[in-house]
């Protein structure tokens, strides 16, 4: 079974220019797909489409389709009953993708109370189980983005994103703007929360050291068309497009600096 | 309120206009058109702020005017801001041709001067309180809804309002649980500017004559009757302008502290 199924997937602006040309891919349940690509080549835009909501002006041709739903040209009602509940999204920036205003608990029992159809004590205990669950204290709940840290708030995001259960997680550089510390902690949350719940995993990310850890396949996106894909392994080990090879040797010459620096 | 000493300032204020106006409704010193007081009476005596050219009691004529000055200024908030709001939460979530149509409407209302509309109603209609706040708010409604498209806007492109649309918030949910918290606390202070302005533009348009004649006056037209006699009684000048300024800057001073009440990121913990 297939959860995500993207085929000749274009994403195109107003005035007929393609942002997105022809992509395909195909997620199974547990299957973790790694989109690798230097910033603009089009990642965004990508996870953006296949949950239906592109910036306005821009329209999405080919197909999407979502645990059965076809995504492109459906409308939003349709789409609202999977979002959410088939999909979710960590963003990139775990300080706007906070409602500023609103305190983290409220954040996070807006879905969990909707899909389940929770209130009063049941959620507040729903919301402090998801609180747990990406290791943050239940006193969080009470907080308002902007007086929590950033490793904090990525935690929150995807105590938001995993509270409809998904069946698949996109993860749009979720460790970007967190230092190197607090990504790996951010990863290796991923990791564990992805496995147990045997979810399909769309990482997104510019760093390939990233993906070769958290992903089995990946896409190596430029400039909006998938110049390569495969097996992790195999792209690393023996990469044939010229910008991929670039991407590997790059990834390499930092390591081999580490490595001089500390043999 | 402990800490704040900007909103406590503007609370004691505009409570002093409110309490005059309130006091107004049902008592006052003399009737507003009592002229038995002789022409032009020093402070004292009978007369605690002295009398007008008329024998008018001066402190009876503020306290009209307190309740004028609200009147108007309250009025054509609401009025500048059901218009207001609407249109721009309109052509905020509007795309294309309707956003474009309304901005452009907007434009043009922006450019006309409040002053020349406030004529054209007044020659319309007649120089009364009610033409006033109509002429005020219509101004008002112009400016407050393309703030509200501007917020509005901004607000939907930012990331949560995507994070909230992909777990599968719908738009009028949207709108309810992130827009409008989001926009109010702006828009709150830009109203209690606009009051503020509402209230000078009506007491400009009653300097200029064209609104009502006393003895139910506002300030402004207070100022404008005083200001023959300035030399010799300034009160009767300075006492409506002081209160004018009073009332603007209790106002915005509120407004100030209405939004820092509002908005987490800039209530300090103490
Ligand atoms: N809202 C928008 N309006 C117009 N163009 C856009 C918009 N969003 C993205 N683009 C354009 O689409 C292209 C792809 O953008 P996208 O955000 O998908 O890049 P990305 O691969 O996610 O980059 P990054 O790594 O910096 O996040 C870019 O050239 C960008 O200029
Ligand atoms: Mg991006």
């Amino acid at each position: 079974m297939t959860l995500l199924d993207v085929a000749g997937l274009s994403v195109r602006r107003a005035d007929g220019r393609d942002l997105v040309r022809d992509l395909s891919f195909t997620l199974g349940p547990g299957e973790r797909l790694g989109l690798i690509g230097e910033s603009g080549s089009g990642k965004s835009l990508t996870a953006l489409a296949v949950m239906g909501l592109l910036p306005a002006g821009m329209t999405a041709h080919g197909s999407v389709r979502l645990a059965g739903t076809q995504v492109v040209g459906a409308r939003d009602k349709e789409l609202d009953r999977v979002r959410g509940r088939t999909v979710g999204v960590v963003f990139q920036e775990p300080l706007t993708a906070l409602d500023p205003l609103m305190r983290v608990g409220r954040q996070i029992a807006g879905p969990l109370g909707r899909r389940r159809g929770l209130r009063g004590a049941p959620l507040r205990a729903a919301v402090a189980a998801a609180l747990d669950e990406v290791r943050l204290p239940e006193s969080l709940a009470r907080a308002y983005p902007h007086e929590i840290s950033g490793g904090q708030r990525q935690r929150v995001a995807i105590a938001m994103a995993l509270a409809c259960e998904p069946e698949v997680l996109i993860a749009d550089e979720p460790t970007t703007a967190l230092d190197v510390t607090v990504q790996a902690e951010v990863l290796s949350l991923l990791d564990r929360l992805v496995a147990e719940r045997d979810m399909a995993l769309l990482f997104i990310s510019h760093d390939l050291a990233v993906v070769a850890d958290v992903a089995d396949r990946v896409i190596v996106l430029k400039d909006g068309s998938g110049v390569e894909s495969g097996r992790t392994r195999d792209i690393v080990r023996e990469p044939r497009h010229p910008y991929t090879r670039a991407l590997v040797d790059s990834a390499r010459a930092l390591e081999g600096a580490l490595d001089r620096l500390a043999p | 309120m402990r800490g704040r000493p900007a909103f406590v300032i503007g609370c004691v204020l505009a409570g002093l206009i409110l309490a005059m106006a309130a006091v107004s409704l049902v008592w006052l010193p003399y009737d507003p058109s009592d002229t038995t007081g002789g022409r032009l009476a020093p402070p004292g005596g009978g007369h605690l702020l002295g009398t007008d050219k008329l024998g008018r009691d001066l402190l009876t004529q503020l306290m009209v005017g307190a309740r004028i000055a609200l009147t108007v200024g309250i009025g054509s908030v609401l009025l500048g801001a059901v218009l207001g709001v609407t249109a721009g939460l309109l052509a905020g979530f509007a795309s294309d041709w309707l956003d474009d149509a309304l901005s452009a409407a907007l434009d043009i209302l922006i450019a006309f001067p409040t002053l020349l509309l406030a004529m054209l109603v007044v020659a319309a209609r007649e120089a009364s309180l009610g033409s006033a706040v109509l002429a005020i708010g219509l101004a008002m409604s112009a400016i407050v809804a393309r703030l509200t498209r501007v917020l509005v806007k901004r607000v939907l492109a930012q990331d949560y309002i995507t994070a909230a649309r992909t777990s599968g918030t719908s738009w009028p949910r949207v709108v309810i649980e992130h827009v409008l918290p989001n926009i109010w606390p702006t828009l709150l202070v830009n109203l209690s500017l606009q009051l503020g302005l509402a209230v000078l533009a009506e007491a400009s348009l009653s300097y200029l004559g064209l609104g009502p004649p006393p003895p139910n006056a506002s300030w402004g037209r207070l100022l404008q009757e005083a200001q023959a006699t300035v030399l010799t009684a300034p009160l009767g000048a300075v006492a409506p302008g002081v209160l004018l300024v009073v009332l603007v800057v209790g106002v915005n001073l509120l407004a100030d502290g209405f939004r820092d009440l509002a908005d987490p990121t800039r209530r300090r913990s103490r």
